[in-house]
């Protein structure tokens, strides 16, 4: 232990106030961009770390764990006194949260946005119209309205471009007031604001990729999205990409210089609890293989599907699960039945908090097809709930995590080779699950925030 | 009066190609592979070093000698793809200064599973090296040098005179391995212990510019042999042949350096080069040694973890040899002699995960990816032979 190393970034990082334009906070987390700005966060603000975390509420307007409602009085640099509103969370000593109301999700597409808004606006058109109905879910009846929310938040853009412009008026609003010393945004919505913010202040911005339009979209790129991308990425001072495969993109695809580029892998929380030990209806004898993410072109759901169905052509008792949802889900459940594996086939929509633990505890193997996977975090929490994984070789936990199987993702015969030898040989499984549970422990969120730091001082001492 | 006792292992696995689940056919050793490297490993190093071996016993006449042991398979695959190698060994046998040492055909784990099999496989060697050299194997050395005294005393019964094993620290203690030892439970055998500091100086350091003692001539290693008079007879230099041209890189000096070796050590009149056999009955062994648990001479442990140190290494042997009288009553020689191709200790080594995130010589001559990879690809071929006992 290099106990003064620590110590000096620690010191060094108190010194750092962060604008972090994040994403969704516990306990409504839809996927890997949430996780990693959450453990980010928290490690961060372990260090030390100030952070002011400006928060979209979305539409899922839920309510949050252990938050609480602060206003304060600051008299900062000579300016005059002024009010800012933020919550405290438990556990974040040196965070403080902006809840904004923007639209914005992650992963939502153009498409999904236009579809999100009509839903919305039926609902309100149904409350008004029923006065005895149900309330839609509503805001935190406490929550702050001076600073980040502009009068009612469901009050929406037309469309999600204009919304993510909204989106950084507002930031740029909060920012006006705020003392910070780099301003950090995670992936493509929040760029317009890190370049807003950091054209008003001066500050630099610290751009963090944790997926390109590449990756979702494969060849069918969205022009705008990209446009957005590529402004954010050359305007930053730093680029932090999540992988060396993120990197080669940012750098081939949008003509970023790799100077800029920073990698930092993703880590996870292991909290070491005992794993619950209970059965769930499916039959034991069944050996189950688990897909879990979202149903998009980007998961490689249909080689999932394919490789499923070489498998059973030599296998009785096994079973696949599809967790997750997307835009894919209809035509998946269609292609399972198509190719006659359908009663093989579970599909069991999104799932979240205990559902997940539940999921792993029951699964022998977590297979994770992505036809492009930045970094790809579900095969480390797969590890950590003592589940072994077989991951695609075009992701970035690839190039870290070595007790894994490993294979291309169009590659369905070697991706059934490898199912089957995991359902056939339990020494397979003892191995993987001994070395991948304790290999899984060295990705630590506090590595990757001690990485985020060195790269604020480069972008400070830089500019 | 110090002695070098030069043994170099040759060998060579029948690598296995890839084999999925869904393969039916009985084809499981990359033929293309094997002969591509058998081929480049000929002209990299045996043909070179073996040149070289027969331009010294030339010029140093009865001075000079050394000691081979060559698996089975790896003559098999050298009259397959490369027979110039089998000839050029072929021509140093027959110049009476080199000895050919005893060994598993299969270069096999077997003595830990199955001692019928075991003597199957020295038996099967010993026929082989006489039906090609014309000559019969009197020292025995087992796979990677894994030794015990269960060995020693199997070894003895079978008619052997002498046995190779590691001169690990933690079975000599004090002792020199530079003496000849007697096995307990084995009086007629002597007990001839790799010197692994100066065997490793050749064989892993020599070309380790990070070394004090890089680079290494052949004057200063002969200085460091002749510290040995006075305390000790044999200086036992047991290594991989391929060191010469392989391990070692050709431009790193090493033929160059073994080329002056034998000028160097011999310019002090007391010492001298000697085969194996010749050592064991030219030298009285000093004292008894008692080594009940397993060492080799792989890895930093010198045990057996280097093939069964994981779930994965143990299960894939064990369900190998459980197949043993199956296979041997089905009466189908292709089918036995599969199988006992599988028994190549190689394919076990392949399956290690010790050194596996650290990457370094494991993974060197490793031609998976992963550790994983080749269990998998192993258990498919058994899974195949299995399917041909069953028809």
């Amino acid at each position: 232990m290099r106990l003064d190393a620590d110590e000096g970034t620690k010191a060094s990082a108190t010194l750092m106030r962060i604008l972090m334009l994040g994403w969704e906070f516990p306990p409504f987390i839809s996927g890997g961009l949430g996780t990693a700005c959450y453990g980010l966060t928290k490690a961060l603000s372990d260090l030390g770390t100030e952070v002011l975390f400006v928060l979209p509420r979305g539409s899922t307007n839920q309510r949050l764990d252990r938050v609480h409602v602060v206003s304060a009085k600051e008299n900062a640099n000579g300016r005059p006194a002024r009010t800012q509103t933020f919550w405290t969370v438990d556990g974040l000593e040196h965070v403080k949260l902006i809840p904004v109301g923007a639209g914005i999700t992650p992963y939502i597409t153009e498409q999904e946005y236009l579809e999100q808004r009509k839903r919305e606006e039926i609902a309100r058109a149904t409350t008004v119209t029923e006065p005895g109905a149900e309330k839609p879910p509503s805001l935190d009846p406490n929550r702050p309205t001076s600073v980040g929310l502009f009068g009612a938040p469901d009050i929406y853009a037309g469309d999600l471009f204009s919304e993510v412009h909204r989106y950084a008026r507002m930031v740029a609003e909060i920012a006006r007031t705020s003392d910070f010393d780099v301003i950090h945004a995670h992936d493509w919505m929040t760029y317009p604001a890190g370049l807003s913010v950091a054209a008003l202040s001066g500050k630099p911005l610290v751009v963090h990729c944790h997926s390109t339009e590449f990756d979702r979209s494969g060849t069918n790129v969205n022009q705008r999205v990209y446009d957005i991308e590529r402004a954010g990425f050359h305007g930053a001072s730093r680029v932090v990409c999540v992988s060396q495969l993120t990197r080669d993109l940012v750098t081939s695809r949008y003509g970023v210089p790799e100077s800029k580029c920073r990698v930092v892998y993703n880590a996870i929380t292991v909290n070491g609890e005992p794993v619950l030990h209970q059965c769930h209806g499916i039959e034991k004898d069944d050996k189950i293989v688990l897909f879990l993410g979202r149903i998009t072109m980007q998961k490689g759901p249909e080689y999932f599907l394919a490789a499923a169905k070489k498998v059973v052509q030599v296998m009785d008792n096994v079973k696949f699960i599809m967790a997750g949802s997307g835009d894919m889900i209809k035509r998946m459940i269609e292609l399972a039945a198509a190719m006659g594996i359908g009663h093989r086939v579970t599909f069991t929509g999104f799932l979240r908090g205990d559902d997940v633990d539940r999921i792993f505890e029951m699964a022998d193997l977590y297979v994770m097809p992505s036809v492009s996977e930045p970094f790809g975090l579900a095969p480390l929490e797969a590890l950590s709930h003592d589940v072994p994984v077989l991951i695609s070789k075009q992701s970035g936990v690839s190039e870290v995590l070595v007790h894994a199987l490993k294979v291309d993702f169009w590659d369905i015969n070697e991706m059934a080779n490898k199912i089957i030898a995991v359902l056939r040989h339990p020494p397979l499984r003892k191995t993987l699950r001994e070395h991948g549970s304790f290999e899984v422990r060295k990705f630590a969120w506090s590595d990757a925030a001690k990485a985020c730091v060195d790269v604020y001082q480069e972008a400070v001492q830089n500019g | 009066m110090a002695s070098v006792c030069f043994y170099f292992q040759v060998h060579q696995p029948f690598r296995l190609r890839r084999y999925s689940v869904f393969d039916t056919d009985t084809n499981y050793f990359d033929d293309y592979k094997n002969a591509e490297i058998c081929r480049k490993v000929a002209q990299k190093c045996y043909l070179p070093a073996n040149r070289l071996m027969l331009e010294l016993i030339r010029r140093h006449g009865k001075e000079f000698s050394v000691s081979y042991s060559i698996t089975g398979v790896a003559l098999e695959q050298f009259q397959k793809w490369a027979p110039d190698v089998v000839d050029s060994f072929r021509a140093l046998v027959d110049t009476g200064q080199v000895e050919i040492l005893a060994e598993t055909y299969y270069h096999s784990l077997a003595f830990l599973y199955s001692r019928d099999e075991f003597r199957d496989q020295v038996a099967a060697h010993t026929a082989k090296i006489g039906e090609t050299f014309g000559v019969r194997p009197r020292i025995f050395r087992n796979t990677e040098l894994i030794y015990n005294n269960d060995l020693a005393h199997f070894i003895q019964g079978m008619g052997f005179i002498g046995i190779c094993a590691e001169g690990a620290d933690h079975v000599l203690g004090y002792r020199s391995p530079n003496y000849l030892y007697r096995p307990i439970g084995a009086d007629r055998l002597v007990l001839m212990l790799k010197n692994y500091r100066l065997s490793d100086d050749i064989a892993f350091r020599f070309s380790d510019r990070n070394w004090a003692e890089w680079p290494l001539k052949a004057e200063k290693f002969a200085e460091w042999v002749n510290q040995v008079n006075g305390n000790g007879f044999a200086v036992n230099l047991f290594m991989d042949y391929e060191t010469f041209g392989e391990h070692q890189w050709a431009d790193s000096g090493i033929f160059d350096f073994m080329y002056h070796l034998p000028e160097q050590i011999l310019k002090r009149a007391d010492n001298n080069f000697m085969t194996l056999s010749r050592a064991a009955q030219t030298y009285t062994p000093v004292a008894e040694l008692d080594i009940p648990h397993m060492v080799s001479w792989a890895d930093m442990e010198r045990d057996l973890s280097a093939w069964l140190g994981n779930a994965m290494q143990s299960n894939a042997l064990h369900e190998l040899y459980r197949l043993e009288e199956a296979v041997k009553t089905s009466g189908d020689p292709q089918l036995l002699h599969d199988w006992r191709r599988l028994q190549t200790s190689d394919h076990f080594y392949y399956m290690c995960t010790k050194w596996f995130a650290d990457g370094d010589v494991h993974k060197y001559f490793n031609p998976y990816e992963s550790p994983y990879d080749s269990y998998i690809n192993f258990m498919n071929c058994l899974d195949n032979v299995r399917s041909r006992l069953r028809r």
